[in-house]
């Protein structure tokens, strides 16, 4: 899988093809909101997060209730000048026809970032259960952008209806 | 994610940069902002902004506030991974979110370590299969390669040349005979390392294991659900019907003096975790692998090949004897906890960490003693000397040993390193018998 031209506004698409961990926000069972640390990948259209079976709970909540958010707020881990922060909302599927090797389409995206994964990856038999993977594919559907990283600015706002066609 | 207390959380927090909250607005989505804050630690209370009005949630709304941080490692990816969510009702305070934490929880890797981390999540993995009826896979070799243990097979490897070597220093050598015992041996070896597993897996001591590395805590292909238990327990038969049937075969043609070494072989192999004995539940575990995995293995495949009894034989066997079992000695110190849990009452669960560091040092001095003293009793040729030049790499465990006695993962290179030395002195012995046997 390989990034293409993006439907999100030019900004946010940088700081996520930057981002080394965004976070992810799912809905518990209780309406209640759960933040996760994970690291983006985003081909243009949709943002992608993997999760080991290990750490499944938040595919649970996805399942459950599939409207999400990612937010970019870390300057240190987005290295990206000027920094800006973005929220974005969406719908998550989890995609697990496949958990041993269905997440590996995403190895491109993913190495982008974090190239020491293929060490992992070649060493998995060390750790089976963390390379047995669902994928999470985001649709986004809303984008709030604070071009200053400034929370007391009211954020610009930008529906999407692209990433939905 | 690890359950903590509101005032650690909070205390936690300061050490962030930047907080995040994190609600659900009023189409249903999670909605976050991001910005600076400040945590009072006695009251439990977290207050993030200037926040903008548009991007504050109702009073009372529940609230997740995150704490999140990374350290870039350019091409590489990144580390220092931790994480602190403090949730809470949402009280406004002018432009300003407050959150007096009624929940925490989060990881720190430098506190318990990614992996760690990720076998205390193996019964959620298990659950997240049964929900949606899968299972794990790995390739066969992969799972052969797990289940057997395979590269310990080196514990085998070395005694059984050495006997070989010294029946070539005799001029009994037959390779059809030396490789017939080998293969015996490595099937009981590996026989041994499933009934080890399975017997860890009845007693639990395996799955009480959350500091697993490769050299320590068993293959774990039952708790991960790679292989059943069913399977393991027909591998394990299967290795030990071929090493008899291999030693019969060899008792048959080479003489009954072998059924005696193959009997006592297989007895503490079985006896190792197996009922009623559980030697390594008595602190038996290294005297039993140095006896089986030294004198027993070396004079075995030298009685193979030369047919009678060899006191050289022996004596060359005892430093490679207590070499292995340093093996076993130093790859139980993570597995300690585990362990004691379960009773097996190993030598490094009865002993200090000082006393089990002191009796490491004690041992590789014997076992390189022997070494030294070998040609002086004209029981070795000179050239097993050469294997003294492993010594810096056993001071070297020792030393790492010391540094990391209670951190599992940064103890790796030292296991590491201490199987090496057992591999590497025992083939340099080896070679010296060797050398001796071409240069006359």
């Amino acid at each position: 899988m390989q990034r293409t031209p993006g439907i999100l506004p030019e900004p946010v698409e940088a700081l996520l093809d930057a981002a080394l961990v965004s976070e992810l926000t799912v809905v518990d069972g209780t309406g209640r909101p759960v933040t996760y640390p994970l690291i983006p990948l985003y081909d243009g259209r949709r943002i992608y997060m993997t999760s080991a079976v290990l750490f499944s709970r938040k595919l649970r909540h996805i399942k459950a209730n599939p409207k999400v958010s990612v937010s970019l707020t870390d300057p240190v881990a987005i290295p990206v000048e000027p920094f800006a922060r973005a929220t974005i909302q969406g719908d998550a599927r989890i995609v697990e026809d496949d958990l041993h090797a269905g997440w590996e389409t995403l190895l491109p995206l993913w190495r982008a970032k974090e190239p020491v994964i293929d060490s992992f990856v070649k060493m998995r038999f060390g750790i089976p259960l963390f390379f047995e993977r669902s994928i999470i594919e985001i649709t986004p559907r809303r984008v709030l952008l604070w071009p200053g990283a400034d929370a007391a600015e009211e954020p610009q706002v930008f529906e999407l209806e692209e990433a939905g066609r | 994610m690890t359950t903590l207390t509101i005032r650690d959380a909070v205390e936690r927090a300061g050490a962030y940069p930047h907080a995040i909250a994190s609600f659900v607005d009023g189409n249903g989505y999670p909605m976050t902002v991001a910005g600076p804050f400040t945590a009072d630690p006695e009251t439990g209370a977290i207050e993030v902004g200037p926040i903008a009005a548009g991007a504050l949630p109702a009073a009372g709304a529940e609230v997740c506030v995150t704490f999140s941080h990374v350290r870039p490692q350019p091409g590489v990816g990144y580390d220092e991974r931790r994480y602190v969510n403090v949730w809470g009702p949402a009280e406004l305070v002018g432009d300003r979110l407050r959150v007096v934490g009624t929940k925490a929880a989060g990881w720190d890797e430098q506190e318990v370590p990614f992996f760690e981390y990720a076998e205390r999540s193996v019964p959620e993995a298990h659950r997240y299969f049964a929900e949606v009826g899968a299972r794990p896979t790995l390739s066969r070799w992969w799972t052969f390669f797990l289940a057997v243990r395979l590269p310990f097979l080196t514990a085998t490897i070395v005694p059984i040349a050495l006997g070989g070597a010294v029946a070539a220093y005799d001029g009994r050598f037959s390779w059809g005979w030396w490789l017939l015992a080998l293969v015996a041996g490595c099937a009981v070896h590996l026989g041994l390392n499933i009934a080890n597993d399975l017997s860890d897996d009845v007693t639990g001591a395996d799955a009480a294991n959350v500091t697993p590395t490769p050299f320590s805590g068993g293959s774990r292909v039952m708790q991960y659900g790679l292989v059943s238990r069913k399977a393991m327990q027909r591998a394990c038969v299967a290795c030990y019907a071929v090493a008899v049937a291999l030693g019969l075969v060899m008792v048959a043609a080479r003489g009954p003096a072998l059924l005696v070494i193959g009997l006592v072989g297989v007895v503490l192999s079985l006896q190792y975790t197996g009922a009623p004995l559980r030697l390594v539940y008595h602190g038996l575990g290294e005297p039993v692998t140095a006896l089986g995995f030294g004198p027993i293995m070396t004079i075995g495949a030298y009685y193979v090949c030369a047919q009678q009894w060899s006191w050289p034989a022996i004596y060359a066997s005892l430093p490679v004897a207590v070499l292995i079992a340093l093996v076993l000695y130093v790859n139980q110190i993570p597995d300690r906890a585990g362990d004691a849990a379960v009773g097996k009452r190993t030598l490094i669960v009865r002993w200090s960490a000082p006393r089990v560091q002191s009796a490491y040092a004690v041992s590789t001095a014997t076992a390189f003693l022997l070494i030294a003293a070998g040609p002086i009793l004209g029981l070795t040729p000179w050239w097993t000397l050469v294997a003294l030049a492993t010594i810096p790499l056993a001071r070297s465990v020792l030393r790492g040993m010391r540094a990391a006695y209670d951190r599992p993962y940064e103890l790796m290179p030292s296991m590491q390193k201490n199987i090496a030395l057992h591999f590497a002195t025992g083939l340099a012995v080896v070679a010296g018998w060797v050398v001796a046997t071409l240069v006359g």
